[in-house]
């Protein structure tokens, strides 16, 4: 294609038609701050941060949007630019209601990290919005008005990428608010026409926000109660997921895809953990359950399919509200989370003599939805929550910070007990397709244990980004048609042809679990790529891919079998939901 | 002949405010591939014009002969009237003539404000979105109502385009003239008079100390008595002030207000940069010069032109009417 040539500060650049100013400025290493731009989204041009000079324009532009052009030549930091995008950070902090101190997102916040860059004057104008509402969303995200800028990206990521809608900007000007949309609204959303709509919490809306103000609800204050006042006959036990250790890294300065389990283990344990447990473990039990589901389904005749996963529950919260009639295709087994939890406080619990009510267990997790399933009544055991705590990727990383622990600098440990060994198969768990290709690898064994067929390990068709990936898959005998989606919104691109297939999996977020919306802030396709590669890597180096080479996982399911507690552990059922 | 050489002969400019060659418009148009729409944009939004309520009502068949012929020229799907709310009277008279033809009068509706008459925001308020502008390009031309080629022209434009069909069209425009004046009213005037002349042909020249602001009451610039050689600008309004009647802190705070009130929200140095406008003016300390910066910014770097458009009343007023107000507060 015939490339453009232009010119920025004086320097000559080449770029393909079609560039914006400020991709063009990025990839020839020309900084331009921003807040409302955000590379998952549509340019928006409202933050007016920015704004470039380009010689012949009256006005400033913003570089977001505007395309480069042949001859243009721009000016970043001209007098004139510097002017209008100090003034606008000034306007925008003083939108925001500085909660630093306090304030989780305080080590990815944006709007911070460009103050102290242009060393602005943050208290220019007096607060404005002091009074705005925090709009709470069940147990797992809120959105704290006093600190919104008005950016725009939390409604645009709820719209686009999740395709919920369930964010809308209302009334005008200064007075203009991030509200929930709760009632029917004729004006928008098939599915959600009769009932309303309803938050799935997957916590983009949180991940794409600039300043903190769209944000998991905090657990950190509850964590910090309990590991200080923590009674001798307890025990504390953390359980890592499979993604966040490719990612929480990022959060000290390490390169994205960097893999820190031992550094991880090692923080926790410092912080004040006794045990230390792999959810990769739960991962290989979830495969295992939910492979044996889809075997069992495809031998009957009569069987509802397509079977859909249900370790996402941004994923099962939107089949409970928006599309109750897909319940019965959703898998049975819990997610690798409650599975894991679920084994701690039966069987771990036996074998060490320890009463399961003295255990707690607090779950690092790459989402905001895992608060909300961790705190389902559906998903007890005996009447007990199974993990008591979900903290995000970020709220870790905020809470190894205010312990003083550098986690490029700790020397790493491992995990506890049989409890942390897994299968390559687990670890793929927190890309997009890892559920899918881990059952696959898997299936050949249900449908004959005793003569199980090696199958592939590697399925190319179900990796990568794309929103929509379908593949065909022989096992045994049978053919499978099966998709992959990555990124809620793209459900809506299969749902008038789900009967063409057996197996779907859905994972709420862009690039599955590494893409959680409880990850690092910025998360963007370059590092969901970087932090899915680390995730094949663990698999690749690992002896045994297959979860059903876990032994101890075999074993375990057989005990609760024996014990009659495989269904309590092992599955659930759900029901539709009407908030 | 056909009825887009007539235009480009006639040398037709846009009457919304922007003055763009309506022939070039149309060629865009033209060119453009898909389902086409029409709309004849009545949102008149600024205070102090009102010229196309006036049209309206006074040249219905003229206007809607307009929209016709831009009709049956790009073979349109559907022809929407954009036509701001206080208008609704009209609506039996335009309903008339429009008989069956596929032209539907839509409000504007009575919350959205002045944004609403901008090409990009207008689109968003048919498409029932939020009404705020969007970036461009793609332009209407090309990407307009469901993203299919829209043209957009102004209801005065429309009135134009059927005079320039009959051979009739004399360069000729409509003027509100408003304001402390004797005769208010819309005046319909040479092109190229000033608007000295045509407050005196009016019979509205005053004869007591006055400034004026041409081209809408909030976004128009203010001139003095001595300026007036000169043609008016934007959507042809002129009101006139009684000097000792408004003093300058109220004027500028009318203005101000405006935009606070209309901004829709989107960018920051508008909704942000008017509201601190607003709060400084209603404070008890006032500093001046961060005032003005926040007016510069406003201008330099909004999304849209009704946050730049800010700018011009205020500092002309200040540069032409009251010089030394900086000082006296």
């Amino acid at each position: 294609m015939k490339k453009i040539t232009f010119k920025i500060n004086n320097k000559k650049i080449i770029c393909t038609p079609g560039t914006s100013i400020m991709e063009a400025a990025k990839e020839n290493g020309i900084f331009i701050p921003s807040l409302c731009f955000h590379p998952d989204l549509p340019a928006k041009g409202n933050c007016r941060v920015c704004v470039v000079e380009i010689k012949g324009y009256k006005k400033l532009v913003a570089s977001c949007s505007m395309k480069a052009q042949e001859g243009m030549e721009i000016k970043t930091n001209s007098p004139r630019v510097i002017k209008s995008r100090n003034m606008n950070l000034e306007l925008i902090f003083a939108e925001h209601v500085e909660k630093c101190p306090t304030c989780i997102s305080r080590i990815d916040c944006q709007l911070l990290k460009l103050a102290k860059r242009y060393k602005l004057k943050i208290t220019e104008f007096p607060d404005r919005k002091k009074y705005r509402k925090t709009y709470k969303f069940a147990n797992a995200v809120e959105i704290d008005g006093s600190q919104c800028i008005d950016c725009g990206s939390c409604t645009q990521a709820c719209e686009i990428l999740t395709g919920i809608n369930y964010l809308k900007l209302k009334g005008k000007g200064s007075s203009q608010e991030i509200v929930p949309r709760e009632k029917p609204d004729m004006l928008s959303g098939l599915a959600a026409r009769k009932k309303g709509f309803a938050c799935v919490y997957c916590g983009q809306c949180a991940l794409h926000c600039p300043v903190g103000s769209a944000q998991e609800q905090v657990d950190i204050p509850v964590i910090e109660k309990m590991l200080k006042n923590k009674k001798s006959d307890e025990i504390y036990i953390a359980q890592i997921a499979p993604s966040i250790r490719v990612s929480i890294g990022e959060e000290f300065g390490i390169e994205p895809g960097k893999i820190v389990t031992g550094q991880l283990i090692a923080a926790l344990k410092k912080i004040g953990f006794d045990k230390v447990f792999d959810v990769n473990f739960g991962a290989d039990i979830t495969t295992l359950v939910e492979a044996d589901e889809l075997i069992k389904r495809l031998k009957k005749k009569k069987s509802i399919l397509p079977m859909m996963t249900s370790c996402c529950p941004a994923w099962v919260k939107y089949v409970e509200f928006y599309r109750p009639n897909l319940i019965p295709n959703l898998t049975t087994a819990r997610s690798p989370q409650i599975h894991l939890a679920g084994i701690i406080k039966t069987y771990w619990a036996k074998k060490h003599n320890v009463n399961p009510k003295k255990i707690k267990i607090v779950a690092i997790m790459p989402c905001t939805a895992k608060k909300f399933e961790s705190a389902r009544k559906d998903l007890r055991v005996n009447g007990l929550h199974l993990v008591n705590n979900v903290l995000t990727t970020r709220e870790l990383a905020y809470l190894v910070h205010i312990n003083k622990i550098n986690l490029a600098k700790i020397k790493p440990q491992k995990g506890d007990d049989l409890l942390s060994d897994h299968t390559g198969a687990a670890a793929i768990y927190g890309g997009t397709g890892g559920v899918m290709e881990s059952a696959l690898r898997s299936a050949g064994y249900f449908l004959n244990p005793d003569k199980p067929k090696l199958g592939k390990i590697k399925f190319k068709d179900v990796r990568g980004l794309e929103g929509v990936k379908e593949a065909t898959v022989k096992i045994g005998n049978k053919t499978l048609q099966v998709a992959v989606i990555n990124g809620l919104a793209n459900f809506n691109k299969i749902v008038d042809q789900l009967k063409k297939y057996h197996y779907i999996e859905v994972m709420a977020c862009r690039g599955g679990c590494i893409g959680g919306g409880g990850q690092p802030i910025p998360t963007n396709d370059e590092i969901r790529k970087q932090r899915i590669k680390a995730l094949y890597s663990i698999d690749d180096k690992k002896k045994r891919r297959k979860a059903h080479q876990n032994k101890t996982a075999l074993e375990i399911i057989e005990w609760l079998e024996k014990n009659d507690l495989d269904h309590k552990v092992l599955h659930t059922q759900y029901k539709e939901k009407f908030h | 002949m056909d009825i887009l050489k007539k235009i480009e002969q006639a040398k037709l400019v846009g009457r919304g405010g922007a003055c763009f060659p309506v022939a070039t418009k149309w060629n865009y148009v033209k060119k453009a591939e898909g389902n086409k729409y029409i709309v004849a944009n009545g949102a008149e939004g600024e205070p102090g014009v009102k010229k196309d309520g006036y049209i309206l009502t006074h040249h219905t068949k003229e206007v809607i002969n307009g929209i016709n012929l831009a009709l049956k020229f790009f073979k349109a799907k559907r022809v929407f009237i954009f036509l701001n709310h206080n208008y609704t009277n009209a609506e039996s008279q335009i309903k008339k003539e429009i008989g069956k033809l596929p032209i539907e009068i839509i409000y504007k509706p009575q919350n959205a404000g002045y944004i609403a008459g901008e090409e990009s925001a207008l689109l968003s308020t048919l498409e029932k979105k939020r009404i705020e502008p969007s970036i461009r390009p793609p332009f209407p031309v090309e990407s307009g109502y469901k993203q299919s080629p829209t043209l957009i022209n102004n209801i005065e434009t429309f009135y134009n385009i059927s005079l320039v069909d009959k051979n009739k069209f004399s360069d000729k425009r409509f003027y509100t003239v408003g304001g402390d004046c004797y005769k208010p009213g819309v005046y319909c005037l040479p092109d190229n008079w000033s608007i000295a002349r045509i407050l005196e042909e009016t019979n509205n020249f005053p004869r007591f100390k006055f400034f004026i602001q041409h081209g809408g009451r909030a976004s128009g610039e203010v001139l003095n008595s001595t300026q007036l050689n000169q043609k008016v600008r934007g959507c042809g309004a002129i009101t006139i002030y009684k000097q000792d009647s408004h003093d300058s802190f109220n004027f500028i705070k009318n203005i101000i207000n405006f935009y606070a009130e209309n901004s829709c929200g989107k960018c920051t140095p508008c909704r942000e940069g008017s509201y601190r406008l607003k709060k400084m003016l209603s404070g008890t300390k006032m500093n001046w010069p961060h005032f003005l910066e926040l007016i510069d910014n406003m201008e330099a770097s909004s999304f849209c032109a009704l946050g730049s458009s800010l700018a011009l009343p205020v500092k002309s007023y200040l540069k032409n009417v009251n010089p030394d107000f900086n000082i006296q507060l």
